[in-house]
């Protein structure tokens, strides 16, 4: 578990309209890295792109190569649900099934295809989920509850649990935190340094300090103006970004005198 | 200042005082309905007059009473709760407005229905029945047969059709759909039927009446009513939770099976109910799809049948002689039809609550 991610070249459209040009980027196995830049300039995009999420939108498609561990992720024959089922996501809002308890969220993977469990290894599967997500002594009492009368972090960990009960090699993290209040985010921050252990993480954030307290390393999205094209602008070490960066603009965006 | 203000308070008291809130007058609780009974009062002795009815009345203490309550709260409180208290009682008043044309069906069916609500008319058919007695069994099971087929044809074809639409549908042909299903919509019942006459003259000949042919001109009109109760309720599932279950490798078909349509699916459910709630009381396209018969008949496939719309409409428009035993055979036909109706409804809420998606 824990691969590579290496962009190259990539151009991500939507329809006609270039939404991402020329991402080079090489992700490390088992780090944890920030997407930062000012709305628009294309770092959900850019990670949506990673697991293929991105061609659910009409119209939207991918020039460039994007590679796993060396493979191709949009090579021809390579299919978009097996890309998803190992590069896992969550979201910006909690979204956990309405319909379903607790514990059938948790194995929604499983569940959702169809795949036959015995009743014991589900079971152990949920708890070690759970347990990864930090959320399994809030909810042990209660699985058989829907998921949805749970408080928004807890959702929001219900989501993460879900994604890493399929035991994927990579996650992604579209500004997880967003929609939740700072206790929350703290036991996400806390949780996204345990998962760091076993996954790939790549998060987009807005919040600068969180990019400085929970990646290894930092990329800058910038957009030049609306219309344009969103590029990565600079990727080091995140504290080099943070204290030294060689561009201009990342200067300015994290020191907070951009726009 | 306090000496200030005492004035002030003297000489114009409906000014707010400082820094305070207005103190306005009110009119009293009995206004409403001390003034409704006056109204009514004045209005009954100007028309005992010039002679009573009763809509006159009830418009006119309707008008007196608004235009009084009017002024009055107008010099006592003001001019917005003036406003505030006329639109009130003009949305009553078209809230009652609308009301007694339903309560008035209500009461002369149940009236009039009554009269033959009884055991013969639920275990009996025409068969052999001149005048008195009889009953409607034949064209209850026949009604039930004719709208289940139906229904049967019409919820896979609407289902599938709305999930396209919604789920797969883009460009020309899902616009070409929607522009037909629309159009299906505004069908006038009689062309359903007489489209079905003719695809059964063509299939099995001239003067072909069955139940089948019933049904079939019932599910084009419950087609398209399927279709856009459907596509209203898929249409607002989330995007989140189709993409959630995407982003855990699940393919598109899975998702919309177990996800999108479980979490819709009480609104689904309900919006057939009510699609055929909605056919099950046509006439028009069962009468000359159909026709009708005296005898009970288990088989769509074969011959005529009888359905409870047509059986109250030819006994109320070609009745025997003697009349009486057909005009309340009619009736009592109605009411039936009304209470079959009703209790759809009330299965589509208990469905719509017994599926809808719970937080706690």
């Amino acid at each position: 578990m824990g691969k590579a991610i290496d962009a190259k070249n990539l151009n991500i459209y939507y329809g006609s309209f270039l939404a991402v040009e020329g991402v080079n980027m090489s992700i490390r196995p088992k780090t944890v890295t920030a997407l930062i830049g000012p709305s628009g300039c294309g770092k959900s995009t850019y990670l949506r792109s990673i697991n293929r999420m991105h061609e659910v939108i009409p119209g939207a498609r991918v020039e460039g190569r994007l590679e796993l561990d060396g493979q191709d992720l949009y090579g021809p024959g390579v299919d978009p649900v097996g890309v998803r089922r190992q590069i896992g996501m969550v979201f910006q809002r909690p979204n956990p099934f309405p319909t379903m308890s607790i514990y059938d969220n948790v194995i929604a993977g499983m569940r959702l295809n169809s795949r036959k469990m015995r009743k014991d290894a589900t079971d152990q599967l949920v708890e070690k989920s759970l347990r990864g997500a930090n959320l399994w002594n809030e909810v042990k009492d209660r699985l058989d509850k829907p998921g949805s009368g749970l408080s928004g972090g807890q959702q929001q960990r219900l989501c993460i649990a879900r994604a890493i009960a399929v035991q994927p090699d990579v996650l992604l993290m579209d500004e997880p935190c967003s929609a939740l209040d700072p206790i929350s985010t703290l036991a996400i921050e806390d949780l996204i340094n345990e998962l760091k252990m076993d996954y790939t993480i790549v998060i987009v954030t807005h919040n600068m300090q969180q990019a400085a307290r929970v990646s290894d390393y930092t990329g800058f999205f910038n957009i030049e103006g609306t219309g344009k094209p969103g590029k990565l602008v600079e990727m080091d070490e995140t504290k080099t970004i943070f204290s030294q960066p060689t561009e201009k603009a990342t200067e300015d965006y994290v020191s907070g005198r951009f726009g | 200042m306090t000496v200030d203000t005492s004035k002030r308070q003297d000489q114009v008291s409906d000014l707010p005082p400082p820094g305070g809130l207005a103190i306005q007058g009110q009119l009293p609780r009995w206004a409403v309905p001390g003034g409704l009974a006056a109204s009514a009062v004045v209005v009954g002795l100007v028309l005992a007059a010039i002679g009573f009815s009763v809509g006159l009345f009830v418009v006119g203490t309707v008008v007196l009473f608004a235009v009084g309550l009017y002024v009055a709260s107008r010099q006592v409180e003001g001019s917005r709760k003036a406003t505030d208290r006329l639109v009130t009682v003009v949305v009553s008043s078209a809230f009652g407005l609308a009301v007694i044309p339903l309560l008035s069906v209500i009461y002369t069916v149940v009236s009039l229905g009554m009269v033959r609500f009884d055991g013969e008319f639920f275990n009996s058919s025409m068969r052999g029945v001149v005048g008195e007695g009889g009953g409607a069994y034949h064209a209850i099971v026949g009604t039930l047969l004719i709208t289940a087929l139906a229904a049967l044809m019409s919820i896979p074809v609407g289902l599938l059709t709305a999930v396209y639409l919604v789920e797969y549908g883009k460009g020309r042909l899902a616009k070409a759909i929607t522009f037909f299903v629309d159009v299906m919509t505004g069908i006038p019942s009689i062309v359903a039927g007489l489209f079905a006459v003719a695809l059964f003259t063509y299939l099995v000949g001239p003067g072909a009446r069955l139940g089948f042919a019933g049904s079939v001109a019932l599910s084009v009109l419950m087609i398209p009513v399927v279709v856009r109760a459907t596509e209203e309720m898929l249409k607002i599932v989330p995007n989140e939770l189709r993409e959630a279950s995407f982003a855990l490798g699940v393919p598109k078909w899975r998702t919309i099976l177990k996800v999108v349509i479980p979490t819709s699916i009480a609104g689904i459910a309900s919006g057939i109910t009510l699609a055929i709630a909605r056919v099950i009381g046509e006439t028009a396209p069962l009468l000359v799809a159909v026709g009708l018969t005296t005898a009970l008949s288990f088989n769509p496939f074969d011959g005529r049948m009888a359905t409870l719309p047509v059986f109250a409409y030819l006994s109320y428009a070609t009745p025997g002689v003697p009349r009486e035993p057909y005009l309340e055979r009619a009736w009592t036909a109605a009411l039936v039809l009304i209470i079959i109706v009703m209790l759809l409804n009330l299965l589509a809420r208990l469905i719509a609550r017994v599926f809808a998606p719970k937080s706690r």
